[in-house]
Protein backbone atom coordinates (compact mmCIF):
# COMPACT_ATOMS: atom_id res chain seq x y z
CA UNK A 1 0.00 0.00 0.00
CA UNK A 2 1.47 3.36 -0.90
CA UNK A 3 2.74 5.56 1.57
CA UNK A 4 2.97 2.59 4.14
CA UNK A 5 4.85 -0.46 2.63
CA UNK A 6 8.12 2.04 1.77
CA UNK A 7 8.30 3.19 5.25
CA UNK A 8 8.50 -0.01 6.73
CA UNK A 9 11.54 -1.00 4.83
CA UNK A 10 14.22 -3.50 6.90
CA UNK A 11 17.13 -2.31 5.27
CA UNK A 12 16.36 1.26 5.66
CA UNK A 13 15.30 0.97 9.29
CA UNK A 14 19.10 -0.73 9.66
CA UNK A 15 20.63 2.78 8.13
CA UNK A 16 18.50 4.83 10.81
CA UNK A 17 19.22 2.45 13.90
CA UNK A 18 23.00 2.30 13.09
CA UNK A 19 23.18 6.43 12.75
CA UNK A 20 20.95 6.62 16.14
CA UNK A 21 23.33 4.33 17.76
CA UNK A 22 26.50 6.06 16.86
CA UNK A 23 24.74 9.16 17.64
CA UNK A 24 23.60 8.69 21.46
CA UNK A 25 25.94 9.20 23.73
CA UNK A 26 23.30 10.72 26.49
CA UNK A 27 21.07 8.69 28.49
CA UNK A 28 17.90 10.20 27.51
CA UNK A 29 13.88 9.23 28.15
CA UNK A 30 11.48 10.19 25.52
CA UNK A 31 7.74 9.90 25.96
CA UNK A 32 5.44 9.05 22.57
CA UNK A 33 2.31 10.91 23.27
CA UNK A 34 0.41 9.25 20.84
CA UNK A 35 -1.18 5.24 21.80
CA UNK A 36 -0.76 4.90 18.03
CA UNK A 37 2.92 4.95 18.42
CA UNK A 38 2.62 3.10 21.63
CA UNK A 39 1.77 0.04 19.44
CA UNK A 40 3.66 0.87 16.31
CA UNK A 41 6.94 0.78 18.73
CA UNK A 42 6.60 -2.22 20.50
CA UNK A 43 4.79 -4.31 17.44
CA UNK A 44 7.67 -3.32 15.37
CA UNK A 45 10.48 -3.90 17.69
CA UNK A 46 11.47 -0.26 17.90
CA UNK A 47 12.98 -0.93 21.75
CA UNK A 48 15.20 -3.52 20.27
CA UNK A 49 16.48 -1.21 17.35
CA UNK A 50 17.89 1.96 19.31
CA UNK A 51 20.49 1.96 21.71
CA UNK A 52 19.85 1.34 25.83
CA UNK A 53 20.72 5.08 26.16
CA UNK A 54 17.24 5.78 25.23
CA UNK A 55 14.00 5.00 27.22
CA UNK A 56 10.69 5.10 26.44
CA UNK A 57 8.01 6.12 27.83
CA UNK A 58 4.14 5.82 26.51
CA UNK A 59 1.63 9.10 27.38
CA UNK A 60 -1.86 10.11 27.59
CA UNK A 61 -2.02 9.59 23.87
CA UNK A 62 -5.38 7.23 23.82
CA UNK A 63 -8.75 8.78 24.23
CA UNK A 64 -10.78 5.66 25.57
CA UNK A 65 -8.18 5.57 28.10
CA UNK A 66 -8.08 9.51 29.15
CA UNK A 67 -11.94 9.38 29.58
CA UNK A 68 -12.67 9.90 33.61
CA UNK A 69 -14.76 7.59 34.84
CA UNK A 70 -17.10 9.73 36.24
CA UNK A 71 -17.89 10.69 32.73
CA UNK A 72 -18.05 7.27 31.61
CA UNK A 73 -20.62 6.63 33.97
CA UNK A 74 -22.54 9.27 32.82
CA UNK A 75 -22.68 7.74 29.13
CA UNK A 76 -23.93 4.52 30.97
CA UNK A 77 -26.25 6.80 32.49
CA UNK A 78 -27.54 8.00 29.67
CA UNK A 79 -27.64 4.55 27.77
CA UNK A 80 -30.56 4.05 30.65
CA UNK A 81 -32.61 6.89 29.63
CA UNK A 82 -35.94 5.57 27.69
CA UNK A 83 -35.57 6.09 23.87
CA UNK A 84 -32.14 6.74 23.61
CA UNK A 85 -29.39 5.25 21.15
CA UNK A 86 -25.94 5.56 22.34
CA UNK A 87 -23.37 5.76 19.40
CA UNK A 88 -19.77 5.50 20.11
CA UNK A 89 -16.40 4.26 18.91
CA UNK A 90 -16.25 0.52 19.34
CA UNK A 91 -13.50 0.88 22.20
CA UNK A 92 -15.47 2.71 24.67
CA UNK A 93 -17.99 -0.14 24.73
CA UNK A 94 -16.07 -2.48 26.78
CA UNK A 95 -14.25 0.19 29.04
CA UNK A 96 -15.48 -0.54 32.56
CA UNK A 97 -17.29 2.25 34.57
CA UNK A 98 -17.48 2.47 38.32
CA UNK A 99 -20.22 0.31 38.45
CA UNK A 100 -21.11 -1.03 34.74
CA UNK A 101 -19.73 -0.87 31.07
CA UNK A 102 -21.56 0.35 28.18
CA UNK A 103 -21.76 -3.20 26.94
CA UNK A 104 -23.52 -4.19 30.24
CA UNK A 105 -25.87 -1.73 29.62
CA UNK A 106 -26.73 -3.10 26.42
CA UNK A 107 -26.99 -6.25 27.67
CA UNK A 108 -29.51 -4.95 29.92
CA UNK A 109 -31.91 -3.53 27.23
CA UNK A 110 -30.10 -0.28 26.38
CA UNK A 111 -29.40 0.63 23.02
CA UNK A 112 -25.53 1.00 22.27
CA UNK A 113 -24.21 0.80 18.68
CA UNK A 114 -20.64 0.83 17.70
CA UNK A 115 -20.11 3.15 14.64
CA UNK A 116 -17.51 4.01 12.89
CA UNK A 117 -17.77 7.72 12.21
CA UNK A 118 -19.91 10.41 13.11
CA UNK A 119 -21.93 10.64 9.68
CA UNK A 120 -22.99 6.97 10.71
CA UNK A 121 -24.49 8.27 14.54
CA UNK A 122 -26.05 11.22 12.40
CA UNK A 123 -27.49 8.02 9.75
CA UNK A 124 -29.10 6.57 12.94
CA UNK A 125 -30.46 9.82 13.62
CA UNK A 126 -32.51 10.33 10.80
CA UNK A 127 -33.64 6.45 10.76
CA UNK A 128 -34.81 7.00 14.24
CA UNK A 129 -36.63 9.85 14.27
CA UNK A 130 -38.73 9.01 17.54
CA UNK A 131 -35.65 8.46 19.36
CA UNK A 132 -32.78 10.35 20.89
CA UNK A 133 -29.13 9.59 19.29
CA UNK A 134 -26.35 10.62 22.05
CA UNK A 135 -22.82 10.23 20.47
CA UNK A 136 -20.30 9.87 22.68
CA UNK A 137 -17.68 13.06 21.52
CA UNK A 138 -14.06 11.50 22.24
CA UNK A 139 -10.87 11.45 21.07
CA UNK A 140 -8.33 14.40 20.10
CA UNK A 141 -7.98 17.50 17.65
CA UNK A 142 -7.57 14.74 15.17
CA UNK A 143 -11.17 13.55 15.58
CA UNK A 144 -13.00 16.84 16.41
CA UNK A 145 -14.00 18.19 13.47
CA UNK A 146 -15.79 14.93 12.29
CA UNK A 147 -17.61 15.96 15.69
CA UNK A 148 -18.04 19.71 14.52
CA UNK A 149 -19.17 18.28 10.88
CA UNK A 150 -21.80 15.97 12.59
CA UNK A 151 -22.89 18.97 14.28
CA UNK A 152 -23.24 21.15 11.64
CA UNK A 153 -24.90 18.62 9.13
CA UNK A 154 -27.54 17.56 11.49
CA UNK A 155 -27.85 21.57 11.98
CA UNK A 156 -28.35 22.28 8.35
CA UNK A 157 -30.23 19.21 7.89
CA UNK A 158 -32.35 20.23 10.79
CA UNK A 159 -32.10 16.69 12.56
CA UNK A 160 -33.59 17.10 15.59
CA UNK A 161 -33.03 14.31 17.74
CA UNK A 162 -29.11 14.04 17.39
CA UNK A 163 -26.74 15.01 20.47
CA UNK A 164 -23.23 15.00 21.45
CA UNK A 165 -21.87 14.29 24.88
CA UNK A 166 -18.89 16.46 24.37
CA UNK A 167 -15.47 14.97 25.97
CA UNK A 168 -13.51 15.77 23.56
CA UNK A 169 -9.78 16.61 24.62
CA UNK A 170 -6.80 19.18 23.53
CA UNK A 171 -3.27 17.45 23.22
CA UNK A 172 -0.70 20.52 23.87
CA UNK A 173 -2.36 21.48 27.29
CA UNK A 174 -2.05 17.94 28.54
CA UNK A 175 1.81 18.01 27.75
CA UNK A 176 2.15 21.55 29.67
CA UNK A 177 0.43 19.47 32.78
CA UNK A 178 1.92 16.30 32.52
CA UNK A 179 5.39 18.74 32.21
CA UNK A 180 4.81 21.22 35.21
CA UNK A 181 4.27 18.16 37.27
CA UNK A 182 7.53 17.50 37.02
CA UNK A 183 6.79 13.79 37.89
CA UNK A 184 8.63 12.23 34.74
CA UNK A 185 11.09 13.79 33.83
CA UNK A 186 11.12 13.59 30.00
CA UNK A 187 14.08 15.13 27.64
CA UNK A 188 12.02 14.92 23.86
CA UNK A 189 8.48 14.02 23.11
CA UNK A 190 7.32 12.00 20.29
CA UNK A 191 4.63 14.42 18.89
CA UNK A 192 1.42 12.58 18.11
CA UNK A 193 1.25 12.76 13.89
CA UNK A 194 -2.29 13.19 12.97
CA UNK A 195 -3.68 14.92 15.92
CA UNK A 196 -0.80 17.72 14.34
CA UNK A 197 -2.30 16.96 10.90
CA UNK A 198 -5.13 19.51 12.49
CA UNK A 199 -2.90 21.36 14.35
CA UNK A 200 0.21 22.13 13.08
CA UNK A 201 3.33 22.41 14.91
CA UNK A 202 3.29 25.84 16.40
CA UNK A 203 1.17 24.65 19.46
CA UNK A 204 4.19 22.90 20.80
CA UNK A 205 6.06 25.80 20.92
CA UNK A 206 6.13 26.61 24.33
CA UNK A 207 7.87 23.01 25.00
CA UNK A 208 11.04 23.32 23.54
CA UNK A 209 10.81 27.61 25.20
CA UNK A 210 9.77 26.96 28.44
CA UNK A 211 10.86 23.48 29.43
CA UNK A 212 13.81 22.88 27.03
CA UNK A 213 12.31 19.74 25.87
CA UNK A 214 12.57 18.39 22.17
CA UNK A 215 9.36 17.70 20.28
CA UNK A 216 9.27 15.80 16.90
CA UNK A 217 6.39 15.27 15.57
CA UNK A 218 5.93 12.18 14.00
CA UNK A 219 4.06 9.65 11.14
CA UNK A 220 3.24 5.93 12.50
CA UNK A 221 5.17 3.78 10.52
CA UNK A 222 8.20 2.44 11.65
CA UNK A 223 10.67 4.36 9.83
CA UNK A 224 9.16 7.19 10.32
CA UNK A 225 9.19 6.73 14.18
CA UNK A 226 12.91 5.85 14.05
CA UNK A 227 13.60 9.14 12.14
CA UNK A 228 11.72 10.85 14.86
CA UNK A 229 14.10 9.18 17.35
CA UNK A 230 17.14 10.27 15.47
CA UNK A 231 16.16 14.06 15.42
CA UNK A 232 15.15 13.73 19.08
CA UNK A 233 18.46 12.24 19.92
CA UNK A 234 20.20 15.14 17.47
CA UNK A 235 18.33 17.55 19.28
CA UNK A 236 19.24 16.51 22.89
CA UNK A 237 23.06 15.64 22.27
CA UNK A 238 23.53 18.92 20.78
CA UNK A 239 21.32 20.81 23.58
CA UNK A 240 18.95 22.53 21.12
CA UNK A 241 15.42 20.99 21.56
CA UNK A 242 13.15 22.50 19.15
CA UNK A 243 9.70 21.57 17.28
CA UNK A 244 10.56 19.61 14.14
CA UNK A 245 8.08 17.58 12.15
CA UNK A 246 9.65 14.28 10.95
CA UNK A 247 6.31 13.32 9.36
CA UNK A 248 6.22 15.85 6.51
CA UNK A 249 4.17 14.16 3.58
CA UNK A 250 1.21 14.37 6.30
CA UNK A 251 2.46 17.53 8.51
CA UNK A 252 2.45 21.43 7.56
CA UNK A 253 3.60 23.70 10.32
CA UNK A 254 0.01 25.43 10.19
CA UNK A 255 -2.18 22.43 10.02
CA UNK A 256 -5.41 21.59 8.60
CA UNK A 257 -6.85 25.67 9.12
CA UNK A 258 -10.45 24.41 7.28
CA UNK A 259 -10.86 21.65 9.98
CA UNK A 260 -9.68 23.61 12.66
CA UNK A 261 -11.84 26.97 12.14
CA UNK A 262 -14.25 24.46 11.87
CA UNK A 263 -13.88 22.85 15.25
CA UNK A 264 -13.55 26.54 16.36
CA UNK A 265 -17.21 27.19 15.05
CA UNK A 266 -19.34 24.70 16.97
CA UNK A 267 -16.82 24.27 20.02
CA UNK A 268 -15.23 26.29 22.70
CA UNK A 269 -12.20 25.58 25.02
CA UNK A 270 -12.55 25.05 28.75
CA UNK A 271 -11.36 22.39 31.21
CA UNK A 272 -11.66 18.70 30.76
CA UNK A 273 -11.24 15.83 33.10
CA UNK A 274 -8.31 13.68 32.54
CA UNK A 275 -8.06 10.02 34.02
CA UNK A 276 -5.46 9.59 36.02
CA UNK A 277 -4.60 13.61 35.69
CA UNK A 278 -7.53 15.53 37.01
CA UNK A 279 -9.19 18.52 35.83
CA UNK A 280 -6.65 19.79 33.38
CA UNK A 281 -7.36 24.10 32.40
CA UNK A 282 -7.99 24.73 28.61
CA UNK A 283 -7.68 21.30 27.44
CA UNK A 284 -11.29 19.89 26.74
CA UNK A 285 -14.10 21.76 24.12
CA UNK A 286 -17.44 22.52 24.83
CA UNK A 287 -20.34 23.11 22.84
CA UNK A 288 -20.58 27.00 22.15
CA UNK A 289 -24.18 27.98 23.14
CA UNK A 290 -25.25 28.53 19.61
CA UNK A 291 -25.11 24.69 19.34
CA UNK A 292 -26.50 23.64 22.52
CA UNK A 293 -29.27 21.70 21.70
CA UNK A 294 -26.92 19.14 20.01
CA UNK A 295 -25.14 19.36 23.58
CA UNK A 296 -25.98 16.25 25.50
CA UNK A 297 -25.08 17.79 28.56
CA UNK A 298 -27.63 20.51 28.31
CA UNK A 299 -30.54 18.05 27.33
CA UNK A 300 -30.40 15.50 29.13
CA UNK A 301 -29.88 15.06 32.99
CA UNK A 302 -28.88 11.99 35.03
CA UNK A 303 -28.17 11.37 38.62
CA UNK A 304 -24.90 9.35 38.90
CA UNK A 305 -23.18 8.05 42.18
CA UNK A 306 -20.32 9.18 43.55
CA UNK A 307 -17.16 7.11 40.58
CA UNK A 308 -14.81 4.66 42.10
CA UNK A 309 -11.80 3.48 39.98
CA UNK A 310 -11.22 -0.02 39.67
CA UNK A 311 -9.35 -1.52 42.62
CA UNK A 312 -5.03 -2.01 41.96
CA UNK A 313 -5.66 -0.56 38.38
CA UNK A 314 -2.63 1.09 37.62
CA UNK A 315 -3.91 3.45 34.01
CA UNK A 316 -3.75 6.76 35.54
CA UNK A 317 0.01 6.16 36.48
CA UNK A 318 0.55 4.34 33.16
CA UNK A 319 -1.09 7.32 31.15
CA UNK A 320 0.92 10.07 32.86
CA UNK A 321 4.01 8.00 32.04
CA UNK A 322 5.18 7.23 35.74
CA UNK A 323 4.30 3.74 35.79
CA UNK A 324 5.54 1.05 32.90
CA UNK A 325 2.43 -1.55 32.21
CA UNK A 326 4.50 -4.08 34.01
CA UNK A 327 4.72 -2.60 36.40
CA UNK A 328 1.07 -3.21 37.42
CA UNK A 329 0.36 -6.04 39.80
CA UNK A 330 -2.83 -6.87 37.73
CA UNK A 331 -1.07 -6.82 34.14
CA UNK A 332 -1.27 -10.19 32.66
CA UNK A 333 -2.77 -11.76 35.67
CA UNK A 334 -6.04 -10.91 36.51
CA UNK A 335 -6.20 -7.85 33.38
CA UNK A 336 -6.50 -9.12 30.10
CA UNK A 337 -7.66 -8.30 26.88
CA UNK A 338 -10.83 -10.78 27.31
CA UNK A 339 -10.99 -9.41 31.09
CA UNK A 340 -9.83 -5.99 30.91
CA UNK A 341 -10.00 -4.18 34.44
CA UNK A 342 -8.83 -0.68 33.00
CA UNK A 343 -9.01 1.03 29.79
CA UNK A 344 -5.73 0.97 28.82
CA UNK A 345 -6.09 -2.80 28.36
CA UNK A 346 -9.18 -2.25 26.26
CA UNK A 347 -7.99 0.36 23.97
CA UNK A 348 -6.29 -1.05 20.80
CA UNK A 349 -4.48 2.17 21.62
CA UNK A 350 -3.98 1.68 25.73
CA UNK A 351 -0.51 1.10 26.52
CA UNK A 352 -1.05 -2.19 28.50
CA UNK A 353 -3.09 -3.82 25.45
CA UNK A 354 -0.41 -3.08 23.40
CA UNK A 355 2.60 -4.34 25.94
CA UNK A 356 0.18 -7.72 26.21
CA UNK A 357 -0.20 -8.08 22.57
CA UNK A 358 3.51 -7.51 21.75
CA UNK A 359 5.13 -7.71 24.80
CA UNK A 360 7.48 -11.25 23.96
CA UNK A 361 10.81 -11.00 26.15
CA UNK A 362 13.07 -10.01 23.61
CA UNK A 363 10.99 -6.86 22.45
CA UNK A 364 10.74 -5.39 26.25
CA UNK A 365 14.51 -5.99 27.04
CA UNK A 366 15.51 -3.49 29.99
CA UNK A 367 12.19 -4.13 31.10
CA UNK A 368 13.26 -7.51 33.09
CA UNK A 369 13.35 -5.73 36.70
CA UNK A 370 10.07 -4.93 36.53
CA UNK A 371 8.62 -8.37 34.86
CA UNK A 372 10.86 -10.09 37.68
CA UNK A 373 8.97 -7.36 40.40
CA UNK A 374 5.74 -8.36 39.04
CA UNK A 375 6.21 -12.59 38.78
CA UNK A 376 8.12 -12.59 41.84
CA UNK B 1 -8.61 6.32 17.70
CA UNK B 2 -6.26 8.97 16.24
CA UNK B 3 -5.36 6.28 13.31
CA UNK B 4 -5.34 7.55 9.36
CA UNK B 5 -4.76 5.65 6.68
CA UNK B 6 -3.72 6.99 3.36
CA UNK B 7 -6.20 6.27 0.27
CA UNK B 8 -6.30 7.46 -2.75
CA UNK B 9 -9.34 9.36 -4.46
CA UNK B 10 -10.94 7.27 -7.75
CA UNK B 11 -13.69 9.81 -7.72
CA UNK B 12 -15.21 13.28 -6.32
CA UNK B 13 -18.90 14.00 -5.48
CA UNK B 14 -19.70 17.52 -4.01
CA UNK B 15 -18.32 17.15 -0.70
CA UNK B 16 -17.70 13.24 -0.68
CA UNK B 17 -15.65 11.15 -2.47
CA UNK B 18 -14.75 8.01 -3.57
CA UNK B 19 -11.50 6.54 -1.93
CA UNK B 20 -9.36 3.03 -2.69
CA UNK B 21 -6.78 1.37 -0.81
CA UNK B 22 -6.02 -2.42 -1.75
CA UNK B 23 -8.50 -2.90 -3.57
CA UNK B 24 -11.20 -2.20 -1.21
CA UNK B 25 -13.51 1.03 -1.87
CA UNK B 26 -14.82 3.11 0.62
CA UNK B 27 -16.86 6.69 0.53
CA UNK B 28 -15.57 9.55 2.96
CA UNK B 29 -16.17 12.76 3.31
CA UNK B 30 -13.75 15.44 2.43
CA UNK B 31 -15.44 18.05 3.36
CA UNK B 32 -12.69 19.14 5.88
CA UNK B 33 -10.20 18.92 2.90
CA UNK B 34 -11.64 20.79 -0.24
CA UNK B 35 -8.50 21.18 -1.93
CA UNK B 36 -8.17 17.51 -1.99
CA UNK B 37 -8.45 16.54 -5.99
CA UNK B 38 -8.99 13.45 -8.22
CA UNK B 39 -5.57 11.08 -8.06
CA UNK B 40 -4.32 12.52 -4.55
CA UNK B 41 -3.86 10.71 -1.51
CA UNK B 42 -5.93 11.58 1.95
CA UNK B 43 -5.28 10.27 5.23
CA UNK B 44 -9.04 9.17 6.28
CA UNK B 45 -9.76 9.13 9.82
CA UNK B 46 -13.04 7.81 11.13
CA UNK B 47 -14.86 8.30 7.65
CA UNK B 48 -13.22 11.86 7.12
CA UNK B 49 -10.51 13.00 5.15
CA UNK B 50 -8.38 15.01 7.40
CA UNK B 51 -5.23 16.13 5.02
CA UNK B 52 -3.53 15.24 1.76
CA UNK B 53 -0.74 13.38 1.54
CA UNK B 54 2.25 15.52 0.11
CA UNK B 55 3.59 13.05 -2.34
CA UNK B 56 6.83 15.63 -2.96
CA UNK B 57 7.50 15.55 0.85
CA UNK B 58 6.94 11.55 0.85
CA UNK B 59 9.76 11.23 -1.72
CA UNK B 60 11.93 13.65 0.16
CA UNK B 61 11.85 11.78 3.15
CA UNK B 62 12.20 8.60 1.36
CA UNK B 63 15.31 10.11 -0.50
CA UNK B 64 16.70 10.86 3.00
CA UNK B 65 16.31 7.64 4.51
CA UNK B 66 18.11 5.87 1.21
CA UNK B 67 20.99 8.11 1.72
CA UNK B 68 20.95 7.43 5.45
CA UNK B 69 20.88 3.80 4.92
CA UNK B 70 23.62 4.19 2.30
CA UNK B 71 25.76 5.77 4.70
CA UNK B 72 25.30 3.21 7.50
CA UNK B 73 26.57 0.50 4.77
CA UNK B 74 30.19 2.21 4.17
CA UNK B 75 30.85 1.23 7.92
Amino acid sequence: MKFIDEYQDNKLARGLAYKIAKRSTKTIRLMEFCGGHTHAILRYGIRQLVPKTVEMRSGPGCPVCVTATADLDKAIALAHLPDVIITTFGDMIRVPGSYSSLQQAKAEGADVRIVYSTIDAVEIAKANPKKSVIFIGIGFETTAPTIAASILKAQQEKIENFYVLSLNKLTPPVMKALLDSGEVKLDGIIGPGHVSVIIGSHPYEFIPRDYRVACVISGFEPLDILLCIDKLVEQIEKGEPKVEIAYPRGVRAGGNRKAWQLTERVFEIGEANWRGIGIVPQSGLKIRKKYERFDADEAFSVSLNLSREPKGCRCGDVIRGAAMPLECKLFRKVCTPESPVGPCMVSSEGACAAYYQYGTPENLQGFKADMEQVDG
Amino acid sequence: MCLAIPVKIVSIDGDEAETEIAGVRRRVSIALTPEAKLGDYVLLHTGYAIGVIDEAEANETLKLLEEIASLSEVH
